[in-house]
């Protein structure tokens, strides 16, 4: 992993705290107003990203929490702050939801645009995201593409080296009402494509 | 969507293991897996430092991935973070025992740490929240029907925004040991729920922090889904007397540290144009 870092810094000094698992009785740790409102519903671009979050039997999972992140939709990183005290028109990108007991979630957010990798290329708009849940040790990060630009998705380097089923995992679907849906399997045949970072 | 999807099972239902073992098959269990990760790390596997497949941990088991995960180079949007400040944190959410109108049961208590990254520098202005049960070890969830009293005088949930040298300080009461039916007897070790963003959301994390010389750590699950000793020695508080003030709180302190990249890692060093 140190193989990103500038040679100037030397190896890590400092070994990373392991990660744990939230546990059943998080709700009222982490829950705030409107949290799952990365757009303010029903405002111009505001879209519904919702799907369902289920375990190795296939079973909704009603006890887990996703976390989004995702560039605004001209590809712009958001670095403004108040996602825990929205104000209901600053777009911070981030976003926090629980599913509910039918193991649904949903967000209000705005579909990402392009944004360039490290390295200035283009990449296919994607929303990052990351699942925490009672029973799941550790954090699980994957990302949400969208199913659109076909050029950006057949040229980016994560989603050319997946299979078809992998990919699948990793894509919303588009919905009529200009929507994402998309589900999310911790396990199984349908399992989704987690990452973890170089 | 459609609604003829089967129905799912009550949360709370879920919470009683299938076969509900005795203590003694669960230990022997945790001493097996441990085992058996360090046969995975001697033959050249990295299994990571908690282990989601971790059968002792009854509720894993069909919520653990069964593929490793794809190992990625982090995009723009992944090398940053939320930004988080003042105007998302009061500074009186650091403290839990001000949250009614009485002062709550228990052992009050300070934590102080700093948050870092791998090089041990600061992380300033990021979010820390932490939630836990109450002195009598009953989290104020509904969902917790665990027979000890609800104290009308904690909620257990609290906030903060780490400072200029990345430090975060909260007040609280010593939470106490709390009983789970993930197998017969099991009793979690008193912990504090902790939640951390870095400065890239590679680097978000959750976990706890437990306290000194707990008899519960050997027979526990889910602190040993953490394999390595010295890993788990990393989520213990240490006992702080200078932290301590006198005739009010007992002090502790715990420093976190974040993992992965983030968007510093990418800014071109000089003269490396």
């Amino acid at each position: 992993m140190t193989a990103s870092a500038p040679a100037s810094w030397g190896e890590p000094t400092h070994v990373p705290t392991g990660g744990q698992t939230v546990g059943p009785f998080f709700r009222f740790g982490v829950e705030y107003e409107r949290m799952n409102e990365v757009a303010f519903p029903h405002s111009p671009g505001a879209i519904v990203l919702t799907g369902t979050v289920y375990d190795g039997e296939g079973a909704p999972i009603p006890d887990a929490i996703i976390e989004i992140f995702g560039a605004d939709t001209d590809g712009s990183v958001p670095d403004a702050r108040g996602s825990l005290r929205r104000d209901g028109f600053t777009f911070t990108g981030f976003g926090r939801t629980m599913t509910e007991d039918d193991g649904r979630y949903h967000f209000w957010t705005r579909n990402p645009g392009p944004t360039p990798g490290p390295d200035g290329r283009p990449r296919a708009p994607f929303i990052a995201a990351v699942v925490f849940a009672r029973g799941l040790p550790d954090k699980l990060h994957t990302r949400i593409y969208l199913p659109e630009d076909d050029e950006l998705r057949a040229s980016d380097p994560f989603l050319q080296g997946l299979t078809d089923a992998e990919r699948a995992s990793v894509t919303a679907e588009r919905t009529a009402d200009g929507y994402l849906r998309h589900d999310i399997h911790l396990q199984g045949e349908r399992e989704t494509a987690f990452i973890a970072f170089r | 969507m459609s609604d003829t999807a089967p129905q799912a099972a009550a949360p709370e239902s879920l919470l009683r293991s299938a076969d509900f073992p005795p203590q003694s098959q669960i230990t022997q269990e945790i001493i097996d897996r441990h085992a058996q990760a360090r046969e995975q790390i001697a033959a050249g596997e990295t299994p990571g430092r908690s282990l989601r497949d971790f059968a002792p941990y009854r509720s894993s088991l069909l919520r653990h991935p069964t593929k490793n995960p794809r190992l990625v180079d982090p995009e723009t949007i992944e090398l940053h973070s939320p930004a988080f400040g003042q105007r998302d944190v009061a500074a009186i959410e650091s403290d839990l025992t001000l949250q009614h109108t009485g002062e709550p049961q228990g052992e009050r208590m300070t934590v102080t740490g700093r948050l870092l990254d791998s090089w041990g520098r600061p992380i300033r202005n990021q979010l820390i929240e932490v939630w836990q049960a109450n002195a009598a070890g009953r989290y104020i969830h509904q969902r917790d029907q665990h027979p000890a009293p609800l104290d009308p005088n904690f909620t257990g949930a609290g906030r903060m925004i780490t400072n200029d040298a990345g430090e975060y300080h909260f007040t609280t009461i010593k939470p106490g040991p709390y009983p789970w039916k993930n197998h017969i007897n099991a009793w979690r070790p008193a912990h504090i729920h902790f939640s951390v963003f870095g400065t890239g959301f590679t680097q978000r994390i959750i976990t706890q922090m437990y306290f000194p010389g707990d008899p519960l750590f050997a027979l526990d699950p889910i602190y040993n889904t953490i394999h390595d000793q010295k890993d788990r020695d990393r989520l213990i508080a240490t006992y702080d007397h200078d932290l301590t003030v006198p005739e009010f709180s007992m002090g502790y302190r715990w420093d976190i540290v974040v993992d992965g990249p983030d968007a510093t890692w990418f800014e071109p060093e000089e003269g490396e144009h």
